[in-house]
């Protein structure tokens, strides 16, 4: 830390510098990282990205069913490197999702959420289902085809609650149609729940650097010479990795940047003419799947639970039995690399999902109905039987010694 | 319980097959294949080529702008097709927008101005509907971004007007197109071989204006896609250098462990 008498002044008073110096450069890291656990940083780099285009394109936007559309459509011609930043905007939100995703796979292989980890996945949880609801009313503000009647099937789902869903559904909407007010309400929900999520994403270091970082051993470091310092190690590794991942991702800004997109939404919103196919944006395809999987519930002919209420507890709960994993996996032995079984389930578990995703782009009739409940059905199973069993019944393989004895093969330490 | 890698790597093959399955026949007539062209604007270095896209807004002048508006649009964005300030104004002067109030509170009818937006033909949806045998004719500002397929489309769509095949009924003022999702289009035939005489002399069959109006609509859907593959360009090659620096740096800092 620098001896400067300016620095040791404020750090008397606040000590911010021996914060930084102790979370970001001392902060004793796992030598053994791969370029798997890059993913978090980058997420963190996107979603500041996010906010800064986010914070300068809600100066030109005009939130209001007549002026929505139009208003976008001046960033994108009048506004100076207006298309620079929307782009910026829109698919940034994509590569938060991808960037989150291998992340929480990564979390998943490599047996993140274990103890002491817990509360650090139960944070990540909640940045997921808030990103979900922020990148959802992001997606309504252009105000196009698809915002509009996303919008329509995403809130309707509420009305699946019983007795008080219609009462709910108006209530958020401010109407007894989507109209003004549930644009400026998402308006103003969508520009804070960033912040909600940068707040999350602050207790989420919190708790990493309490319990410290996994490794893909998963053992536990037992001393020095097994950890080296955050920086310069990871802050140039991390860099490197936000290199190939901007190449990437203004690749598809500058050159395919509805690449994601729908074009039903540059059609301007018309509660009149409903699209034939209204499907999410590709990070909902999974859930959206789950959401229409189901049928109605009988019980001797009475329906107990509509299609519409299983489905929407279903896509919730898709989510929400994340926050169960660490306790639904009790094997003691986190990496798949020591847990054959596990690790093959893994790579179905995977692939259950991306079948899920092909299921949500494609209409809900024959041959996709059934293959979206064998999904949805391995989903769950996966989660709540499988995780489990395999955790009674696989025998691990032997963990070795510690991460230098494994990393470095008897070598001497490094000049650490 | 042990599962063999091959049981996961049959699993995921058969993901792929599953994929290459093709939709139903109906959903095949309702969603035309459309044919991939190649255009001056694809690609990392495309641009928009300027004569067909003064071409195309000939061909929109004249044929389509009876019906369809170009409503995102100001006559001094025709500045980029490479008119000058007196072509445009000249342009715009053809038309006439209401302003006001003036002095004493009354709306007045003027020339359009080069900062006023194109036009639209319809005063509203309604009047539009009303001239036009109940169909609404789209406004064409981002027609190319607003299809799948884009400019493919737009221009299968203008070519793909026929004679309706046997055994086909159409419903009175509906139109048989090859490349429309139901093949029934409201919108007659817009474009007939001559319809338009251009000013370089090329000769205006089907496909050249077909051609030119999509190059044009191309351009009025993304008019910043030159400047924007252009920043691109210099973008990329300067994160390729970076990025190689990045990871040199990199190797040379955890050298230091091995």
């Amino acid at each position: 830390m620098s001896t400067h008498p300016v620095v040791k002044w404020i750090d008397e008073r606040l000590p911010v510098f021996t914060f930084l110096n102790h979370e970001l450069r001392d902060y004793p890291t796992p030598r053994n990282l791969n370029y798997w656990w890059n993913f978090g940083s980058i997420a963190g780099i996107v979603l500041v990205v996010l906010i800064g285009t986010g914070v300068m394109l809600a100066m030109q936007y005009t939130p209001h069913v007549n002026y929505a559309f139009d208003s976008v459509e001046r960033i994108m011609r009048d506004v100076n490197y207006g298309w620079l930043l929307r782009y910026l905007h829109s698919n940034g939100v994509s590569m938060f999702f991808i960037a989150v995703y291998i992340h929480l796979f990564r979390g998943l292989y490599f047996g993140s959420y274990k103890s002491p980890r817990e509360i650090l996945w139960a944070m990540g949880v909640i940045i997921l289902l808030l990103m979900m609801a922020t990148a959802f009313m992001g997606y309504v503000l252009p105000w196009g085809q698809m915002s509009f009647w996303g919008a329509t099937v995403i809130t309707n789902l509420f009305s699946a609650i019983p007795l008080v869903g219609e009462e709910i559904v108006n209530w958020l909407w401010g109407g007894y149609s989507i109209g003004n007010p549930t644009l400026t309400r998402f308006y103003a929900l969508h520009y804070l729940f960033p912040f909600l999520i940068f707040a999350v994403v602050f207790l989420h270091l919190v708790a990493l650097h309490t319990v410290k970082s996994n490794n893909p051993l998963g053992i536990d470091a037992t001393g020095p010479q097994d950890t080296i310092p955050f920086h310069p190690y990871y802050t140039a590794k991390d860099f490197f990795g936000f290199g190939v991942f901007f190449l990437v991702y203004l690749g598809f800004v500058f050159y395919a940047p509805d690449f994601f997109g729908e074009p039903d939404n540059y059609i301007p919103a018309n509660p009149l003419a409903t699209p034939p196919h209204i499907v999410p944006e590709w990070y909902f395809l999974p859930f959206y799947a789950i959401l229409r999987a189901v049928p109605d519930i009988e019980v001797f002919g009475f329906v107990l639970i509509t299609a519409k209420l299983a489905g929407v507890i279903l896509m919730f709960g898709s989510i929400l039995i994340l926050f169960f994993l660490p306790w639904l996996d009790f094997s003691k032995v986190r990496s798949s690399r020591f847990r054959p079984i596990f690790k093959q389930f893994f790579w179905i578990f995977f692939a259950d999902c991306l079948l899920l995703g092909w299921v949500g782009a494609n209409p809900p009739e024959g041959f996709f109905v059934i293959l979206g409940r064998i999904g949805t059905a391995f989903y769950f199973a996966y989660f709540i039987v499988i995780i489990p069993l395999i955790a009674y019944f696989e025998k691990p393989r032997p963990l070795p010694e510690s991460i230098s004895a494994e990393v470095l093969g008897g070598k001497e330490g490094g000049k650490s | 319980m042990r599962v063999t890698p091959t049981l996961v790597s049959g699993l995921i093959a058969g993901l792929f097959l599953l994929s290459s399955v093709t939709p139903s026949p109906a959903a095949a007539a309702e969603m035309p294949e459309i044919e991939k062209r190649d255009w001056s604007f694809d690609g990392i270095f495309g641009s928009f080529d300027r004569t067909a896209q003064q071409r195309g807004y000939q061909v929109y002048n004249e044929l389509c702008s009876g019906c369809h508006g170009l409503r995102l649009l100001t006559y001094r964005n025709l500045a980029a097709l490479g008119y000058d300030e007196d072509d445009i104004k000249a342009f715009a002067a053809e038309y006439e927008v209401t302003d006001g109030p003036d002095e004493e509170g009354e709306m007045y009818q003027r020339e359009a101005l080069p900062s006023d937006h194109f036009v639209s033909p319809f005063a509203n949806t309604n009047a539009a509907r009303a001239a036009n045998n109940g169909a609404l004719p789209p406004d064409l500002s981002l027609i190319v971004k607003a299809r799948k397929n884009g400019a493919d489309y737009i221009y299968a769509l203008l070519t793909g007007y026929g004679d309706t095949p046997d055994g086909r009924e159409l419903p009175d003022g509906m139109y048989y197109n090859a490349a429309f999702p139901g093949h029934q289009i409201a919108m007659p035939q817009p474009l007939d071989d001559d319809a338009v005489e251009y000013a370089d002399g090329t000769p205006a069959t089907v496909n050249q204006m077909a051609s030119d109006l999509t190059t044009f609509l191309a351009w009025t859907a993304s008019p910043e896609m030159e400047a924007r593959k252009l920043l691109g360009l210099k973008v990329m090659l300067f994160l390729l250098v970076f990025t190689a620096m990045l990871a040199a740096i990199k190797r040379k800092v955890w050298s230091r462990l091995h």
